[in-house]
């Protein structure tokens, strides 16, 4: 019903967004395309209802690290690079890599899919908070906190990286 | 479900080569880090449609786990770029190329 027109439109935006960010030449234009894409990005989530990944998609891409990107190149206080350089054997070795990396991307998905166990549909419930919180604090409990030992790690190591007289 | 799986997942594919395209082609290092994010974006589109289309609640735990990863990676290489920056006076990856022989 509503599910398809939505998702083409929101990847049309995502996809618009990313090659945005691929072709902006300022860097905080380029940050601004990609908040775009994440946001589209959430919107899909949505229309997978998985309503608690796409609410931590906007809370932490979109509203956490995109703000740390737009300080950092803020705070770099970036001019405009050049997009395109010389080199072009290397850049026609680049494109052909894309393509190969897409192709067989396509093909993968095209031939596997056959592979896959049968779709049993979307549960009411399924991308809900509390089913999450569920598989995360009994199943998944000690991955759960490996990541926030790594997280405390990062976070030392970033204001170690960044003081003034670290190197 | 609406939407066919494998258009999410060739969406998922698309969003991952024009990551990688951004990495090969641009040569400033937040751009390169930005494309980093939007690849690790495009594995979870295809986890969370994947977990969503099995009824399995395990990929979308995993995509938490890579959000958490992710947000570690942003701060642990802004940290690394502003300490490049600070030494070299530029972010431009053909300026920095200490491993080059």
């Amino acid at each position: 019903m509503l599910a398809e027109p939505l998702f083409i439109v929101l990847s049309t935006a995502a996809v618009i967004g990313a090659l945005g960010m691929l072709i902006s030449r300022n860097p905080v234009a380029g940050a601004l395309w990609l908040i775009l894409t994440l946001f589209c990005v959430a919107g899909l989530y949505l229309t997978l209802s998985a309503e608690f990944i796409a609410v931590v998609q906007v809370l932490v891409y979109a509203g956490a690290i995109m703000v740390l990107f737009l300080f950092v190149i803020m705070l770099l206080n970036l001019g405009s690079l050049p997009l395109m350089e010389k080199m072009d054997w290397k850049k026609g070795l680049a494109f052909a890599l894309c393509l190969i990396v897409l192709t067989q991307l396509v093909f993968v998905v095209a031939t596997g899919l056959e592979m896959l166990p049968a779709e049993t549909g979307i549960a009411a419930d399924a991308g809900s908070a509390s089913t999450i919180a569920k598989s995360l604090f009994t199943r998944h409990m000690l991955e759960f906190e490996v990541i926030g030992v790594l997280l405390l790690v990062a976070t030392v190591g970033a204001v170690m990286l960044a003081k003034r007289n670290f190197v | 479900m609406e939407v066919a799986l494998s258009w999410y997942l060739t969406l998922s594919a698309v969003l991952f080569v024009i990551g990688v395209a951004g990495v090969l082609f641009r040569s400033n290092l937040i751009v390169i880090l930005m494309s980093v994010e939007l690849m690790l974006n495009a594995a979870n589109v295809a986890l969370v449609a994947l977990s969503q289309s099995m009824g399995e609640v395990s990929g979308q735990v995993l995509v938490f786990f890579v959000m958490s990863v992710a947000a570690a990676e942003a701060a642990i290489g802004l940290a690394i770029v502003i300490a490049i920056f600070r030494n070299k006076l530029t972010v431009d990856i053909n300026n920095i190329n200490l491993f080059k022989w």
